[in-house]
């Protein structure tokens, strides 16, 4: 398992091919949307899904916490599907969140499923500022940003392999979804393009590494 | 084989020449100039008898006449307004077309019965009014009558019946339609017991398997097999374009010119073709050269419905002299003069090639003319094996598979829906259904489970429960919106995502052409060239769920293609062709080039046997190659290839690719491989497959699948896209989490058995592995040979799929992007193409 380095004013950030970003010099896991108890939403309205997301993406995030052993842990929002899914976790699923809770500062970025949940629109630190959606930039600014789930789709010789992805230019990072229920939106989307207007790269995500492209490769695959 | 056949048709053939006709019958046989043909009268003798009846006859003999005789009858007879007669074919259009054949009989003999056709395009009011006053003969799909079986006053609606017509029967057999049509006639033997069933089909494989299908207890009880008089040979040729036959490719582009000249020769030609991708092609190419613009026109399944409908109405009034079709024209409607059919490109099948032969037969003692077209070397070889198979009557098919589980969910929650059901009492009854023969009470109850809750390890569902049992023991549904998501999700037929195309389109304006894959829409941008419904388009964008698009447009056109286009080789017809390879005496009607190809393998190489395996190996451009004629169809190679590919990463021999075509698997590596032998043991069919099978994409889609039809999802309905897209989840995520965490589901059940296509071609493998143990006749050679160049050009043209492929494949390409960026122009993955 490899991370990529990038740098961005000055700071190295080390993106996990888990879908996570890390931050050695705050000791700083960033990750986003990981929508639990999307299954049990479903399940209400009548599409008896599979109730295991919850326990595959704490599994994931388990991996990640023994990997890096962050002091704090960043959600960039849309981390319950909706407001009432804290209250559906399955008992194990709460106990064994609250144990993460004890272990690592959380600090939860309210997302528009979650809103209702209280927890804080941004966050701030330096020249890192945290948020569910992409906005408009300060000079100097770097933004980390999830709601859009962003995935790319390659061209290879044995046709086109979408992944889910990571987006980046000088200013901004743009996370894939950590949920494992959650699907996705191609980069080549008008929200999402909206964003890079000066092109940036693309990181897809796979079991050992994450591959890097130019955004404009991915725009267009034949 | 051919005795295998004639003995059980000997065995079973009945002939009840007593039986005749009434006088009123009699009388418009006689004005018409027919006699009634003894398969028609041994119909209705079965009928007469209280037994249900198979008939298996060739196209043209009057099969669905035999199969409304019966009924006509009864209801010449006793007009009483009741529903006394149903119709299934797996065609809405061959419904319709049955409810205009059937026109004449009844008003020449001035008969009180009504016919009505009940489809997914019949409007809501005429439905809500068949509801409550049925028709005496209702033509309907199996869709529409699981529709009605699960309406709460089914038991009511069904409760006259008296005949029950199954058309087109050996194409719904063993496939998940002909499953939910199975547990529907259970259901409705259960409603009323003395209706009779009447099978109508083309030749098939395995009579007795089909008569098991067709009868009340599954195992064949009370239903007679009824053959039909043979009809006249089919008369086939080659066709082989002027000029040099292509290595690889399977368009058969080239020999448009040759076609025309064979459609000016006869009134009116289908021109069968494989793919759609491929009718686009073929269609363009024909009207290139159609200099004196003889009327042709293009037939498929993803044209819009009243585009095809124009197509069949000028081909039943003569208006046309040419269709390019694909299997959308394989099955029923009978009613145009065609006199000529030309398969384009590998027949794949014996079955499925007079199948289309049959559609050029609409008189019994005229013999069909058909010519096959090859569209590349390989191809000449499996056209040969064809005719061959056809004229040895050398049928393929599978033998019967158990019922799928998803579909038994479908009908558990169906039945829930029509009314509350004792487990007891289904199960007994799913069981007279031939499919669900032997379902074991436990997979059965499993299924029963999964309706109610999800049927998972961990139960957190309770409060979601879609039925819950009183205390007799009495399943109900919960409540009424799960009946009303549950009538929107009925049906066995899961499509991909598509989404129109519609042309000119203004505010309003504009004609829908058909419908295209959602994921080929996603490669084009606005002001691309693609040549779809016989036309070359320019993409505008999308509106909504809408392509729009212009006429016109320049530069090289897209194709859009289909998933699951391409259909494997059948056994058969690999077992001709590697007897043919190895029988010069057989190669004499092939043109000078192919000869002469082999001619060469022979001296170069060896032929390669019919009980051996040959295995070529050779450097080639920095590399070694290992290609492998095996012969047992694309899944199996690629299997195959997955498993070879990992055995020589064991031995070092660092592999770095291969490719899969019908007839070979060719594999390449950074050193030279050393023991074939080895590497080809059977044992190699052990952990390794495991774990490949359940990451392949075969899997993934399967499970899809499954999970629509098993009602997990909803299905996709166009329009809905954009809300539902909200609460949607992505099937391929939800079989990774599945197989971690409930591996025992018994939704992965039903996909592992679903796979059974990718286990027949384990099979195949097995068998071929297990031939070769000791007769692996290994070339190595200083250079490519002459019949391995096809499997080399295939390079770079066909889809992996899976994990570790999909990473090797990324990495290739992320090298590449880098490169370029670099300033180099070089293609590293394309080095391997020959010149």
């Amino acid at each position: 398992m490899n991370a990529a380095p990038i740098h961005r004013a000055g700071h190295r950030f080390m993106l996990d091919p888990a879908g996570a970003v890390f931050w050695p010099a705050r000791r700083a896991l960033i990750l986003a949307d990981l929508h639990l108890e999307k299954a049990s939403f479903s399940a209400a309205r009548g599409a008896l899904v599979p109730p295991y997301d919850t326990r595959a993406t704490l599994d994931r995030l388990a991996l990640l916490l023994r990997r890096y052993a962050p002091d704090v842990v960043i959600a960039l929002g849309d981390s319950f599907h909706d407001d009432q899914g804290e209250a559906r976790l399955a008992a194990e699923d709460a106990a064994r969140l609250a144990r993460f809770e004890a272990a690592h500062r959380f600090v939860w970025i309210a997302g528009n499923h979650d809103q209702a949940m209280g927890g804080a629109t941004m966050l701030r630190d330096e020249a890192c500022v945290f948020r569910h959606q992409a906005a408009a930039l300060e000079a100097g600014q770097i933004e980390f940003s999830g709601h859009f789930h962003p995935k790319a789709r390659i061209a290879t010789r044995a046709g086109a392999i979408a992944r889910p992805c990571f987006v980046t230019d000088q200013h901004r990072v743009l996370l894939p979804s950590f949920g494992a229920y959650t699907g996705g939106l191609e980069v080549t989307a008008a929200p999402i393009r909206a964003l890079f207007p000066r092109g940036g790269q693309v990181f897809l995500l796979s079991r050992e590494r994450v591959f890097a492209f130019p955004l404009a490769h991915a725009a267009k695959a034949a | 084989m051919i005795a295998k056949i004639t003995r059980v048709i000997r065995l079973q053939i009945v002939n009840k020449s007593k039986t005749s006709l009434p006088a009123q019958f009699g009388d418009w046989f006689a004005a018409r100039g027919w006699q009634v043909r003894p398969h028609q009268l041994a119909v209705l003798g079965a009928v007469a008898a209280g037994e249900n009846a198979l008939l298996i006859a060739p196209t043209g003999g009057g099969k669905t006449l035999a199969g409304f005789l019966p009924s006509l009858i009864a209801l010449a007879d006793d007009p009483r307004p009741r529903l006394h007669t149903i119709y299934i074919s797996p065609l809405k259009a061959l419904a319709t077309d049955i409810a205009r054949n059937l026109e004449a009989p009844i008003a020449e003999m001035a008969l009180p019965i009504r016919v009505e056709t009940r489809t997914g395009d019949t409007p809501a009011n005429r439905r809500t009014r068949q509801r409550s006053d049925p028709p005496h003969i209702l033509l309907t799909t199996p869709e529409s009558l699981a529709l009605l079986l699960y309406q709460p006053e089914a038991a009511d609606y069904f409760a006259d019946l008296a005949v029950i017509v199954i058309d087109e029967i050996h194409a719904l057999a063993g496939t998940k339609r002909g499953d939910q049509l199975a547990l529907g006639l259970a259901r409705l033997h259960a409603l009323a017991p003395a209706a009779l069933r009447i099978g109508l089909s083309a030749t098939v494989a395995h009579p007795g398997a089909m008569r098991d299908w067709l009868s009340p207890d599954g195992v064949g009880g009370a239903t007679q097999l009824v053959l039909g008089e043979a009809g006249a040979p089919p008369e086939i040729g080659l066709l082989i374009a002027p000029g040099r036959m292509p290595w690889s490719g399977h368009m058969g582009l080239m020999a448009a010119e040759a076609i025309l000249q064979q459609i000016r020769g006869a009134r009116m030609t289908i021109v069968f073709v494989n793919t759609r991708a491929q009718a686009e092609l073929m269609f363009e190419a024909l009207w290139r050269h159609n200099d004196e613009t003889l009327p042709i026109a293009l037939h498929h399944g993803s044209l819009d419905v009243n585009q095809r409908r124009k197509v069949e109405a000028a081909m039943a009034a003569g208006r046309l002299r040419a269709v390019v079709a694909t299997s959308s024209l394989d099955l029923g409607i009978d009613w145009a003069a065609v006199d000529q059919v030309i398969q384009v490109a590998a027949p794949k099948g014996v079955s499925r090639l007079m199948q289309r032969l049959g559609r050029a037969n609409h008189r019994l003692d005229e013999a069909s003319r058909a010519l096959l077209v090859p569209a590349n070397r390989f191809e000449v070889l499996e056209c040969a094996a064809a005719i061959e198979g056809v004229a040895a009557l050398d049928l393929d098919g599978d033998p019967p598979r158990p019922g799928a589980l998803d579909v038994l969910a479908q009908h558990v929650l169906g039945c829930a829906c029509a009314a509350p059901f004792h487990p007891d009492q289904l199960y007994a009854e799913v069981c007279r259904a031939a499919p669900y023969a032997l379902l074991a009470r436990r997979d059965f109850d499993d299924v029963v489970r999964y309706v109610e809750d999800g049927g998972y390890a961990l139960a957190v569902y309770e409060r979601y429960r879609k039925l819950f049992r009183d205390s007799e023991g009495f399943l109900h549904v919960r409540h009424a919106r799960i009946m009303r998501q549950f009538r929107m999700n009925i049906g066995t037929i899961v499509e991909a995502p598509v989404l129109k195309v519609r042309l000119g389109g203004g505010r309003g304006g504009g004609i829908t052409l058909g419908e295209i894959e959602e994921y080929f829409v996603t490669m084009m941008s606005p002001g691309d060239t693609f040549l779809f419904a016989g036309r070359r388009l320019v993409f505008q964008g999308i509106r909504e769920t809408t392509v729009m698009a212009a006429d016109g447009g320049t530069g090289e056109p897209k194709i859009p293609t289909y998933v699951g286009g391409r259909m494997p080789l059948s056994t058969n017809l690999a077992n001709r062709v590697r007897a043919m390879l190895h029988e010069p005496a057989q190669w004499r009607h092939f043109p000078d080039q192919v000869r002469e190809w082999l001619e060469l393998q022979a001296w170069r190489s060896s032929l390669p046997a019919p009980d051996d395996l040959l295995v070529e190996t050779f450097p080639r451009g920095g590399r070694w190659y290992i290609v492998a004629y095996c012969f047992e169809g694309r899944q199996a190679h690629q299997a195959l290839g997955m498993l070879i590919t990992r055995r020589l990463e064991r031995f070092g021999d660092q592999p770095l690719g291969f490719v899969a075509t019908d007839y070979v698997l060719g594999v390449w590596c950074a050193r030279e491989p050393h023991d074939i032998a080895r590497l080809f043991e059977e044992d190699m069919l052990g952990d390794d497959l495991e774990a490949w099978m359940a990451e392949s994409t075969m899997l993934k889609r399967s499970f899809r699948n499954v999970a629509v039809i098993a009602g997990l999802i909803e299905r996709t309905h166009p329009g809905g896209e954009r809300s539902r897209r909200q609460v949607s989840i992505n099937t391929d995520l939800i079989y990774d989490v599945l197989r971690k965490h409930d591996p025992t589901h018994i939704l992965l059940r039903a996909t592992r058995a679903d796979a059974a296509h990718g286990l027949v071609d384990l099979a195949r493998i097995a068998g071929m592995l297990a031939r070769a143990r000791g007769r692996i006749t290994h070339r190595r050679l200083k250079r490519v040979s002459p019949l391995a160049v096809p499997v080399l050009l295939e390079i770079g043209r066909e889809q992996i799929r899976g994990g570790e492929a999909e990473d090797a494949l990324l990495a290739e390409a992320e090298a590449e992007a880098l490169l370029a960026e670099a300033g180099f122009a070089g293609d590293i993955a394309s080095s391997v193409h020959l010149a």
